[in-house]
């Protein structure tokens, strides 16, 4: 701490509540701090850490990007399953298994010549876990939530993307239940791929919006 | 603006870092962190808004300097106590933990494919009418705060206060979290996706055609005068 800062400390602010809330009380470490709170509350009885195994395993093993990328094939090569998609997603992405938390109400929004669509929640991290999983670190950062809103191209720059100036950039601002999943335009010098075959194209950026769908 | 959570448009953060896909978790902690709130939460104590107000509530000097599941272990930390789930000299390690009443809810590993599988629908029934449609103009309301509770919990990002939008699709009705999060009922109303043009937001937009959607509950709009 540099003496600008210590002085700071020293001060009124020394006083800021937060250090009367009830997390002041654990650990500093975050790793001991997650360690206490598990221990804790395995020894009175509310949590079974076999429970919190098969929840990771979930998110680790089951649930992820790869089911968007189902979604997102299908609707390319389909055009009943995509009409039906953008009508009433969390019906037909239910149909094909993928409903629960964090998807309870599906919209999905196709990227066209004149629109490109990209997703962000800037209170908190909205994702719609059941097609994507767990939100990638980078969309869970401050600079994402806080740039995403005023400068979408700028943050496509960071991944590389740069849009032609006729497309427009519609940005979702996720601050409800509803869950956005972007289906990316389908390259040229596709036709003819079956399903496998798109789905490796589709990358979990491209359905949030920060990147374009691959090219085979 | 409402809170230190609420940073859309705010300038200064630097560059987005992408990061592979197969990158779900950065650290074993991160894990038990995620699954230790999903299954407190599993207990019934507390809805999602409340959930989510904790994390908001933390101080601004706690919510900048915590990492991401730092803020959910707080949070966590902070609701338990307040539902007097757990007390704080058992939090601090003062005293050896009680057994608690309501560890017959705690979650089993065979419940946890079916719990997290049925989610938690927000849309309701309502007595309130959706009273805007589709292509009708609208404004946010302003101050982009709480009406019913002071500093509490909104989803009206402070960006779009007081700017012009125009109704894009209507969601039906849903869970008012305003409401929701404070204890005072689920108040379910109409909920509206709205689409702003940037050039409404923000004093410099990158291109003239961009928009950014907000879903907002019908309390936070008024129709265009």
């Amino acid at each position: 701490m540099d003496k600008q800062n210590a002085l700071v400390q020293s001060g009124p602010m020394s006083h800021d509540h937060s250090h009367d809330d009830p997390h002041a009380l654990l650990p500093s470490d975050p790793a001991l701090r997650v360690k206490a709170l598990e221990t804790l509350l395995t020894r009175k009885g509310l949590i079974d850490p076999a429970a919190l195994d098969e929840i990771i395993e979930t998110y680790e093993r089951k649930i992820g990007p790869r089911n968007g990328a189902r979604v997102v094939a299908r609707a390319w090569s389909n055009p009943q399953f995509r009409q039906a998609l953008l009508e009433d997603a969390t019906a037909v992405v239910a149909d094909l298994g993928f409903y629960g938390r964090q998807g309870e109400h599906m919209i999905a929004v196709e990227n066209t010549e004149a629109v490109h669509n990209m997703v962000v929640c800037t209170l908190c991290s909205c994702y719609p876990w059941p097609l994507l999983g767990i939100p990638p670190g980078w969309y869970k950062s401050d600079a994402y939530r806080a740039r995403a809103v005023r400068e979408p191209r700028r943050v496509l720059a960071d991944f590389g993307v740069t849009l032609p100036s006729e497309t427009a950039v519609r940005v979702w601002d996720s601050t409800a239940e509803l869950r956005y999943l972007v289906i990316p335009r389908r390259p040229e010098g596709t036709e003819g791929m079956d399903e496998e075959a798109l789905m490796a194209l589709v990358s979990r950026d491209a359905m949030i919006g920060t990147a374009l769908a691959g090219t085979p | 603006m409402t809170r230190v959570h609420d940073m859309g448009g705010r300038f200064g953060d630097g560059a987005v870092i992408p990061e592979p896909e197969d990158e779900v978790f950065h650290a074993e902690w991160h894990k038990r962190a995620l699954a230790i709130t999903l299954a407190s939460g599993a207990l019934g104590q507390w809805n999602l808004d409340v959930s989510r107000h904790s994390r908001e509530r933390l101080a601004p000097m706690d919510y900048t300097r915590f990492s991401y599941y730092e803020k959910w272990m707080a949070a966590l930390a902070n609701l338990l106590v307040e539902t007097n789930v757990v007390t704080a000299d058992e939090l601090s390690g003062r005293v050896d933990p009680v057994p608690s009443p309501l560890a017959g809810r705690a979650m089993k590993a065979d419940w946890v494919a079916a719990a997290l599988a049925k989610g938690g629908p927000a849309d309701r029934p309502s007595s309130i009418a959706a009273v805007f449609e589709p292509g009708d103009a609208v404004v946010a309301r302003r101050p982009a705060e709480n009406d019913r509770v002071p500093g509490g919990h909104t989803r009206l990002p402070g960006y779009a206060a007081g700017a012009l939008g125009r109704i894009l699709r209507i969601h039906g009705a849903h869970v008012l979290p305003d409401s929701n999060a404070h204890g005072t009922g689920e108040a379910p109303e109409p909920l509206y996706a709205v689409v702003f043009p940037a050039a409404e937001l923000w004093a410099h937009p990158e291109h003239p055609n961009d928009e950014v959607v907000v879903d907002m509950w019908q309390s936070y709009l008024r129709a265009a005068p």
